[in-house]
Parts: C-alpha cells; sequence; structure tokens
C-alpha cells in the first residue's frame, strides 16, 4: 500500500456494520451490539496494514461525562451500546497500544438510535511523514497493483479457460477463491500446518473440488442438454449457498491464514511484506507454467482447439469431457492458490470476499477478450493497477473499485471484443 | 401446535410484508427483462437502488413526495438509456456483464463518503428522513388495528382443530388458484375471472382469519399501497404481454434476426422492455424503503440473484409467476429458518446459522429449480427457452 | 397483391413463359449485365474475413417481376451477400464505394430491419421460425406497421384491435394457402423441416413484399414438399413479386428460374438463362473446382505441399460459412 496511507494506521473497517449490510439479513453478526428504537451502537476495528489492534482500551464519553470503556477483541472489533443520541468521544489508551504506533487518540462522533455508527480513530507509526512524494505513492502503488493483478491473473485465467471451452460465465469462480482462503484459514491456522504443506494441500484441495464439480455437476448438466443462461443461473446458485456455507461454519468475521504480522522488507520508497514477494514470485511461475503448458504441451493444445472450435475439436479426435474436466480441475486449483496468496497479503478473507472481487475477475476476463487465457491475464494486470492506482491519481479512495469496471464498460463499447479478443461479428 | 402456529405466522408476516410487496414489483419489471425479451438484467438492484435514492433525497431536501416519485423513475430511466444505447446490439452476455457492473457502480458512488449530504453514505438514509409525506396520506387512522375484527381464537378458543381445517381450506384454496392459472384459463371470460377474484378474496379472508396481525395503521398503510401497486402493476404487465408489443417482445427473446428479417426495429423494442422493466425497478425500490431505510448494501447483487430466484420459481415470462414467486420466496426462506430454529438442537445449529442455512437452502433451491423446473410453478415448459 | 397486380408494369405480364422468354433474351449473358427495369442494384461489395475475401461483387442487377436464381458453389459468399445487401452485415466498403439500391431507394447505410420495411424481405437458410410461439403468432408478427407494437398503444387494446383481426384474416388466408391451416395453433416447433420453410415464406408475405429473397428453399425439405414449394414460388412471381433465391439443387434451378447468376469465390462469375449458364466453361469451372481436371490418381498430389494447399483451402472456405452464420 502506499506509504502515506500506510504509515497511516487507520482504524477503519467498520467491521460489524459492514457484516451487517453485506448480508441482505438485516442481522448482524459477530457483534453484540444491535440498534434498536431505544438504543444506539457505536462501532469500530482497529487496524494497521499488518493487522488488526486487539487488547487495546477505548474509553467512550457522552457530553456529560460519563465514561464507559470497552477493549477491543482479537479480531481488533470494539462495539458499544449507547443509549442517549448525541455527541460521544472515543478516546483510545495509548498506553495499551502497541510501542511503535502513536495516535491523536480521539474522535467525536454523534449517535443515532436504531443505527451502528462508526467511529474513525487515526492512528499512526512514530516515523510517519506526510510528505510522501507522488512519485514514490505511484510507485508503491504499481507494486501493490502488479500484485493484485497477479492474484486476480490466477483466477481469472481459469475463468476464462472455462468460459472458452464451456461457454460458461461462473458466477461461483469467485467462492473458489474464497475457498482457497477458508482452507488455508482452516489447514494452517487452525491445524497447524506449515505454510507451504498446507499451501500445497489447499490447492490439491481446490483441484479436487474442481474435478469433482465437473464430475457431479457441470458433465451431467452438458449431457442434460442445459442451456447456457441456465448453467449460468446454477452457478449464481452454488455461489449463494457457497457463500453462506462459509458464514455458516466460518461466521461473518475475516480470518487469516497465519496469526503473526509479516516481515516487511523496503526497497527505496517501496515497503512491501516478504509475503507478497513470495507470492508474486510463485504466481508469476504459475502463470508462466499455465501459458507453456497451453503452448506448447499437447493437452495445452487440445484446450485450446476446444475453445476454439468444440464441435472441430471433438470431430478431429479430441475428447473434449476430458479436456473440459482437466479445465476444471486447474482453474479451480489456480483459483484456491489466488485465494491462499490473497488472504496472506491481504489482512485476510471473509465469506464474501468472493462477492467482492468476482466483478474484477469478471472485468479482467472481459477486458482481456472473454475465452482468451492470455487475455485474462493482461486484463487483471490492468484491472489490478487501475484499482490501486486510481486513488493516487485522483479518484476517491472509495471510486476505486468503480473506475475499473467503469473502464471494463467504457472498453466494451469501443472494443466489444476485448482487448485480445478476435474481431467478430457480435449480434 | 404452538410451534407450528407460531411458524406459520412468521411465514405468514413475511409473506405479507412491504418488503415482499416491493421486491414482487422488481420481479415484475426483471419478468420483462428476463422472462419476455430474454434480456439478462443483472443489475435489477440497481434500478431500485436508483428508484429508491431518487425518491428519498428528494423529499428529505424538502421536495414534495410527487416529485420524489418523478425523480426516482427519472433516474431509472436514465440508467436504462444508458446501458441500454451501448449494450443491447452486442451479445447477450455483455448486457448481464454491464448491467452487473453499473449496478455495483451506483452502490460504490451511492456508499462514498463524499455524498454523505445526498445518500448517506454507507450508513444510507434512514427512513424518518422521508416516510413522513407517505404516512400522512394514510387513511387508516392512528394506533394499532387488525383488519378481520374477529379470528379463530374468538370463534373457538383457538381450539387445534379449528386451525387444523383451516391451514387445510388455505392450502386447498392456494393450490386451486395456482392450478387454474396454470391452465392459463383463469381470466377468460368475465364468470371465470370473477370466480378466480373470489377465490382469492376467501383465500385472504382465510389467512386473516387464521394469523391475526394486529399492525399499527402506519404499517397497514404500508402493506395496503404496496399490495395495491403490486396487483396494478401485474394488471399492467398483463395488458402489455397480451398486445402486439408483447408478442414482438418474446420474438425478439426467442430470435432476434428473425425479428428483425421482418422489419421490426429490434433496437427501439429491447430499448423500450429495458426501460419500462427498470421502471417498474424503481418503483420496487421505492416501496422497499417506504417500511425501512435506504441502504446501498441492502441493495446489491445479492438482491438482484434474489429476484431471480423468485422469478424462476414463480416461472418466468408468466404474469402471475412474479408474485407468487416473491411470496413463496421470502414466506419460503422465513419458514426454513423458524423450523431450523424450533426443531434443530442449538447444540447442532446456533440461532444465527439457522439464518445463514435458510440462504444455503435458497441457493441450492435455485440450482435444482433451473436444472430440474426451469418453466417454475406456472411457467409452460414448450414456451420457456433460456436464450441469450 | 391484388394492386400489384393491376399496375400496368412490366411485372403484370410475366405469368407469360413466353413473354419471359423474351424479356430475358434481350438481357445480356454476361456478369453484371445491365437489365431493363431493375428493382435492385448493387455497385462494388466487398466483404473480407481476416485476409479472406467472401464475397467481391462488381456489379449486380435484378429485374423486376422475375425468379432469379444466386448460385454456386459452397463458400461461394452466396449467404454472406444476402446478408450484405439485406443489412445483416456491412461490406468492408462501406462507405468506400459500396452503394445498392432497392426500387430507387439507397440501402447503403439501412438496418436489417428498415431493409424489411422498404418490401425485401428475406428467409434464412437455417430457418428461423419461432419454435416455442404458435403458428399463428409467427404468421401476426409478419405483418407491417401495427398499431400494437407501439408501447404506448399496446396498453389500450380498443386502439389496435381491430387492425388485429384484419391481419389475422390475412394470416389465415396465407396459411390456408400454404397448406398449414390446421397447424394454425401449434407451436412452430412442433411442425417439420419443410413446414417451417413454408411457415417461414408465409410469415415473410405477411408484409406485403415487392421482393421476397429466399435463401435456400429448398434445403432439407422432402421431395413431396419441394413440389408445392416450387409451386408456391412460382404463383408469387406470376402474381407480380420478385423473387431471388439461393439455391445448390441445379434441377430446382433449372425448373423455375427466369435468370441466373452465378456466384464462385465471392465473384459474380456468369449470368444468363439456367440452360445457357449451365454450360458455361467458367461455371463448371466454379462448380467442379479448379482441380476437376487434376487426375486423382496423379502421385504429386499426395505431397505433403499440395494436401497442405487443399487443407487451407478448405480451412478458408469453412472460416467463411462460420463467420457468415
Amino acid at each position: 500500500m502506499p506509504r502515506g496511507v500506510a504509515g497511516l494506521v487507520l482504524a477503519l473497517l467498520l467491521a460489524p456494520v459492514l457484516a451487517l449490510m453485506s448480508s441482505t439479513a438485516a442481522h448482524a453478526v459477530d457483534t453484540l451490539c444491535l440498534p434498536d428504537a431505544t438504543h444506539g451502537c457505536l462501532a469500530g476495528t482497529l487496524r494497521t496494514e499488518d493487522g488488526v489492534l486487539p487488547d487495546v482500551t477505548i474509553t467512550v464519553t457522552d457530553e456529560a461525562g460519563a465514561a464507559q470503556e470497552v477493549v477491543t477483541s482479537e479480531t481488533g472489533k470494539w462495539n458499544l451500546r449507547v443509549d442517549k443520541e448525541g455527541p460521544y468521544t472515543v478516546k483510545i489508551d495509548e498506553s495499551t497500544l502497541p510501542k511503535d504506533l502513536v495516535t491523536d487518540g480521539e474522535v467525536k462522533v454523534t449517535s443515532k438510535f436504531g443505527v451502528t455508527i462508526p467511529a474513525l480513530i487515526t492512528i499512526r507509526t512514530e516515523n510517519y511523514s506526510a510528505t510522501t512524494s507522488k512519485f514514490d505513492e505511484l510507485l508503491q502503488s504499481s507494486v501493490n497493483g502488479l500484485r493484485l493483478g497477479l492474484l486476480l491473473a490466477l483466477a481469472s485465467v481459469g475463468l476464462s479457460l472455462i468460459y472458452g471451452t464451456t461457454g460458461l460465465s461462473n458466477f461461483a469462480h469467485a467462492e473458489q477463491v474464497t475457498l482457497g482462503g477458508m482452507l488455508g484459514y482452516y489447514l494452517i491456522n487452525v491445524h497447524g500446518l506449515g505454510l507451504w504443506v498446507g499451501g500445497v494441500l489447499v490447492v490439491i484441495l481446490c483441484a479436487f473440488s474442481g474435478w469433482l464439480q465437473d464430475r457431479v455437476l457441470w458433465q451431467p448438466l452438458r449431457r442434460r442438454g442445459l442451456g447456457l443462461t441456465q448453467l449460468m443461473i446454477v452457478t449464481i446458485g452454488l455461489s449463494l449457498a457457497l457463500q453462506y456455507v462459509y458464514q455458516y461454519t466460518v461466521g461473518a468475521r475475516t480470518v487469516r491464514v497465519v496469526q503473526d504480522n509479516p516481515e516487511v522488507s523496503e526497497f527505496g520508497p517501496i515497503t512491501i511484506t516478504n509475503q507478497s514477494i513470495v507470492a508474486m514470485v510463485i504466481s508469476v511461475v504459475v502463470l508462466a507454467a499455465v501459458g507453456y503448458a497451453l503452448l506448447r504441451t499437447r493437452i495445452g493444445r487440445a484446450t485450446r482447439a476446444v475453445s476454439d472450435n468444440p464441435a472441430l475439436a471433438a470431430a478431429s479426435g479430441i475428447d473434449t469431457d476430458k479436456v473440459i474436466r482437466l479445465v476444471w480441475t486447474v482453474a479451480m486449483g489456480l483459483a484456491g492458490l489466488s485465494g491462499i496468496l490473497y488472504a496472506l497479503v491481504t489482512n485476510g478473507i471473509k465469506w464474501d470476499t468472493g462477492l467482492q472481487i468476482l466483478l474484477l475477475l469478471f472485468a479482467a476476463v472481459t477486458l482481456g477478450g472473454l475465452g482468451t487465457a492470455f487475455g485474462a491475464l493482461v486484463g487483471a494486470l490492468i484491472i489490478g493497477l487501475v484499482v490501486e492506482l486510481s486513488p493516487v491519481l485522483g479518484m476517491p479512495g472509495d471510486f476505486k473499485y468503480a473506475t475499473a469496471l467503469l473502464i471494463l464498460i467504457l472498453l466494451l463499447l469501443v472494443r466489444p471484443q476485448g482487448l485480445l479478443g478476435k474481431p467478430q461479428r457480435i449480434g | 401446535m404452538d410451534n407450528i402456529q407460531y411458524i406459520l405466522n412468521g411465514m405468514v408476516r413475511e409473506a405479507l410484508s412491504p418488503q415482499t410487496a416491493a421486491v414482487a414489483i422488481a420481479v415484475i419489471g426483471l419478468n420483462i427483462h428476463f422472462g419476455f425479451t430474454g434480456l439478462l438484467n443483472m443489475g435489477q438492484s440497481a434500478f431500485m437502488l436508483l428508484g429508491a435514492y431518487g425518491f428519498a433525497i428528494s423529499i428529505w431536501h424538502g421536495l414534495p413526495m410527487i416529485l420524489g416519485i418523478l425523480f426516482g423513475f427519472g433516474a431509472a430511466f436514465i440508467f436504462a438509456l444508458i446501458l441500454g444505447a451501448p449494450t443491447l446490439k452486442l451479445r447477450g452476455d455483455y448486457l448481464a456483464i454491464v448491467t452487473i457492473s453499473a449496478a455495483e457502480i451506483i452502490r460504490y458512488v451511492g456508499r462514498s463518503a463524499l455524498l454523505v449530504d445526498f445518500t448517506g453514505s454507507a450508513q444510507g438514509i434512514p427512513g424518518s428522513k422521508y416516510t413522513t409525506a407517505f404516512d400522512n396520506l394514510s387513511f387508516f387512522g392512528n394506533g394499532s388495528f387488525t383488519l378481520i375484527p374477529f379470528n379463530y381464537r374468538d370463534v373457538a378458543d383457538g381450539a387445534a382443530w379449528v386451525r387444523v381445517i383451516g391451514w387445510i381450506l388455505v392450502v386447498a384454496v392456494i393450490t386451486l388458484i395456482v392450478l387454474r392459472l396454470r391452465r392459463g384459463g383463469a381470466f377468460e371470460g368475465i364468470a371465470q375471472a370473477a370466480l378466480t377474484a373470489l377465490m382469492f378474496v376467501v383465500g385472504i379472508f382465510l389467512i386473516f382469519f387464521l394469523f391475526p396481525v394486529p399492525y399499527l395503521s402506519s404499517e397497514w398503510w404500508v402493506r395496503f399501497v404496496a399490495w395495491a401497486l403490486v396487483f396494478a402493476c401485474t394488471a399492467v404487465v398483463f395488458l402489455l404481454v397480451r398486445s402486439p408489443w408483447g408478442r414482438a417482445l418474446r420474438g425478439i427473446r426467442e430470435d432476434e434476426d428473425a425479428i428483425r428479417s421482418l422489419g421490426k426495429n429490434v433496437f427501439a423494442i429491447k430499448m423500450q422492455a429495458l426501460v419500462i422493466g427498470g421502471l417498474f425497478g424503481a418503483l420496487g425500490g421505492m416501496v422497499y424503503v417506504l417500511s425501512s431505510s435506504v441502504q446501498p448494501d441492502s441493495m446489491g447483487r445479492s438482491l438482484t440473484f434474489f429476484c431471480y430466484t423468485a422469478l424462476l420459481l414463480g416461472g418466468a415470462a408468466t404474469i402471475f409467476g412474479p408474485v407468487l414467486g416473491s411470496v413463496l420466496f421470502f414466506a419460503g426462506r422465513i419458514g426454513i429458518k423458524y423450523i431450523a430454529a424450533t426443531y434443530v438442537p442449538d447444540s447442532v445449529m446456533s440461532g444465527q446459522q439457522t439464518e445463514q442455512f435458510s440462504y444455503i437452502v435458497v441457493g441450492v433451491a435455485l440450482m435444482l429449480l433451473v436444472i430440474f423446473r426451469p418453466q417454475g410453478i406456472l411457467g409452460n415448459k414448450r414456451e420457456l427457452r433460456f436464450n441469450v | 397483391m391484388s394492386d400489384q397486380m393491376a399496375q400496368p408494369t412490366a411485372a403484370s405480364g410475366m405469368a407469360d413463359p413466353a413473354a419471359r422468354r423474351a424479356l430475358t433474351g434481350g438481357f445480356a449473358p454476361e456478369p453484371g449485365s445491365a437489365k431493363p427495369d431493375p428493382i435492385l442494384v448493387v455497385d462494388n461489395i466487398v466483404r473480407q474475413f481476416g485476409g479472406m475475401t467472401a464475397v467481391d461483387v462488381g456489379h449486380l442487377e435484378v429485374q423486376r417481376g422475375l425468379i432469379t436464381a444466386l448460385i454456386g458453389p459452397n463458400g461461394a459468399g452466396k449467404t454472406t451477400f444476402f446478408n450484405l445487401i439485406t443489412g445483416f452485415d456491412r461490406p468492408t466498403t462501406a462507405g468506400k464505394g459500396a452503394h445498392w439500391a432497392f426500387d430507387g431507394r439507397t440501402l447503403d447505410k439501412t438496418s436489417a430491419s428498415s431493409v424489411a420495411r422498404a418490401g425485401m424481405v428475406r428467409t434464412f437458410q437455417l430457418t428461423k421460425a419461432l419454435s416455442a410461439m404458435t403458428v399463428i403468432e409467427n404468421m401476426m408478427l409478419g405483418a407491417q406497421d401495427q398499431a400494437g407494437e407501439n408501447l404506448f398503444k399496446s396498453m389500450f387494446r380498443g386502439t389496435w384491435a381491430k387492425q388485429e383481426r384484419e391481419i389475422e384474416a390475412k394470416a389465415d388466408e396465407l396459411l390456408g394457402r400454404f397448406k398449414l391451416y390446421e397447424k394454425k395453433h401449434d407451436y412452430a416447433g412442433s411442425l417439420s423441416g419443410g413446414q417451417r420453410k413454408l411457415l417461414e415464406m408465409a410469415r415473410a408475405l405477411m408484409s406485403d413484399p415487392k421482393m421476397i429473397m429466399l435463401d435456400e428453399p429448398m434445403a432439407g425439405v422432402n421431395p413431396a414438399l419441394t413440389q408445392s414449394l416450387l409451386g408456391h414460388v412460382q404463383s408469387l412471381r406470376d402474381e407480380g413479386m420478385t423473387v431471388l433465391f439461393v439455391e445448390h439443387d441445379m434441377h430446382v434451378v433449372r425448373h423455375i428460374s427466369d435468370w441466373v447468376a452465378v456466384m464462385a469465390e465471392g465473384k459474380l462469375v456468369a449470368e444468363g438463362p439456367a440452360d445457357t449458364v449451365m454450360s458455361d466453361q467458367a461455371v463448371i469451372d466454379a462448380y467442379l473446382g479448379a482441380h476437376h481436371d487434376t487426375d486423382l490418381g496423379d502421385d504429386a498430389l499426395l505431397t505433403d505441399e499440395a494436401i497442405e494447399e487443399l487443407e487451407e483451402e478448405v480451412a478458408a472456405e469453412r472460416e467463411a460459412e462460420e463467420e457468415t452464420k
């Protein structure tokens, strides 16, 4: 993340509020405070770039000076039920903060009955300097964008291959990304497996889930002759079901693959966690391997042949079912890898992480040209860069995803076949 | 017995809730898009959100309600034009990608902290800011009352046999109505139409008799308006799709090129369908927020997906499918949740998990529905084809 | 149709075979020959897919009131040509010299639907009968200028009920003529292939076109129905309509066409009456391919280069077919 922002440890992420809203069910999970007609809630999460801040004491004082204290949870969250509408002062007890952090310490909020009001407290590292140069910021964001782009690429190449070979827009693809992160949490964090062993196991399990899906679901449905729109709606159902399975088993909280905060390396103006470097290297190696396989191996050529023209491929002796089975397996393995890496380099993974990145994946795939694996790679990198660079280049921070989607829409208008797609008559 | 009564009460309450009606209206719009024209609109929730914003923001900032309604429709209208102009000439899945992306953009913009004075950002706009004008129009008086002044408790002291007979009767009436609708003859001729209407009325009276629901007068008012709008919208769609215009829509759904070769302006007809369906969506959005608040995150992709579930459940390309589907969807989900909460011990499934469990069932149900009964309850299998 | 019959144009006399022969006898039997009363004039239409030129027609005129057949081997670009002049595809030369006019009206920038409204209605090689709609619904979609297709009027039955009845009467009449009346309320999907071709033709006639363009009307139709289809086509001509059709079957072409245009590799290679055009060397070459005089026992053909060359040709043709679909 840009240093200007990285230095700022934001007590942001309105986790309880978000959890409450992003499920359309208006039931908060993971929070003790439910606002009602005669009470309001104050809530927030103390977090840094590297993780959340547990066990920090927060004092909330009302106008009359009556004070209440709360301590942030294991996940850095706090919330408080208040029985008055009006201004409150939220203050951090600095003695409970980790050493290298300082804070302005307080923020004023106005409570309202029936709603949860987020309280954002600004915390800074001691060596924070507000005057990072624009250029440094740009460099840092580019690296972050590249990182996001590579992770998206892992998932979107699979999505694109599935679209290419079967014509299916898989809305459940992003849930496979979440699955990777969730399995990582379960195997490594909960069951204490080593990071590398656990990571490999996650990818294998995810790949197996792809094999199984095609075996029990997609192949029988293809044989049944379901139309593509029908199949697409099936994937929407699957996506819904999977999201709530995650929420059912793990809850609405954000979970992390490893507990401890990662080590950080600095290269000139760029600050990056070692995990991110490793993740980027892994992504590049895996993507290169996939590219090589597609271009140079027999099965890769068969895959591209099926993408090109399934009927012709089948007629020329290619076992399309076998190719598609393989594509599902590989695509889900890649999505799982993307998921565990995503959970590692960002702050963790949540039941609806997939929901957040699904559109980025679609944008990447469409941008590059529907069904072309290399287009998806290019598209993913572009989307990653756009998302991370747009705030630096002047877009308001909460529009960064919107910018990526807007670019997608605009591109579709001028070049409907995508960047690398073959121009063909459409409509 | 009391457990069952509790569960059924919950289901009826949910089935009659104004938000169910609101979603039904939005699904009626989606039916024009997806059911009749074959447009894969994946952004119906954005039409709802725009309608709600137009309505709520205008009134919050002191404009009269009628202008609020117009602004709500206006926003959806412009949104439809902007979306449709570039995409309706492209392949169908592009419309899906563009609509879902545009819907997200609308939501992100609504959540943006920059617009906090207009949209209330992520917190949204609380209902108290804009519902007063609507509530003042109420002719339901003040205080709380029950629509049907006597119920089974007065008649038979809430005896079990009265309830069981009542429930059987309700199920019988609903089944009869559904069967009549599926045969398609329910509205042919005045006598038939009157008979169907009579069955509706009997069913509703039975429901109120068996599940007494004392609401506040404002709550009755919202429900009355919401369901009146549902029936009005159903009537409009009935008129629209039985016309030559509706015939052209169905033709386009099946084969655009054929319709083009017959000299119809396919683009214009698709655009009209997109706009009309979007306006229904906007109306649904306004009704949706009448009894709650405008929250961008509650009108996101999930809501669109629920709309699709409801539509496919009731039957795409049917007149009553959207209404039936929405009612069954919401009542069914609450039913599953309550049943799980009542009969599954907490050690197996906690109270929160019942909520998630109900949504898992929704997802799986959507899959099974599309695979095994794509025409839904009321649909005609021969007519319904998924072609994009 | 009756009012067209009454018009004292050349068309009205076309029911008489001798008159037709006399008329076509005056045309020069060469590609792009001038006609006395052309209903369709096409200039300089080129369509390229990638590097492949699918259609490259310099000049073509179609005489009013006659049945003109457009023939040519597979991949000759006939269907692409149809798509181009009916607005379903755009020529590569659009705006750069491509020009075509129907009945005096320029169509260079006209959409497919406007072409149909101008009076030039087409059918498709793979029938586009709307199979999930009933036969009568299919028919009624064919009628032009329906008030009920206006969104605002559509809700008020009174504004279009009368017209609807008239359209239905007309549809009934056409269905009767095409022997489909008994199937009126059946789904079009339940019809046989030949019946769908008939339905598509009948539907096209609902708009009272001046010219009807049939893309392989006899393909996949059983022999019994072929006879009746041919009869229908001829009676359309006799009523004064212009017919342009693409066909493979030489017997059909010989049997009903008054004039034949031959395409090969995208170009117009010959024109003339059916009998003469079929003995034209250019046509024979086009049909049998440039290799037809090569001895297939010749070992030289089995070299890798020769086979690859052939494969490339086949692939190019297939691609052209694909893209025009």
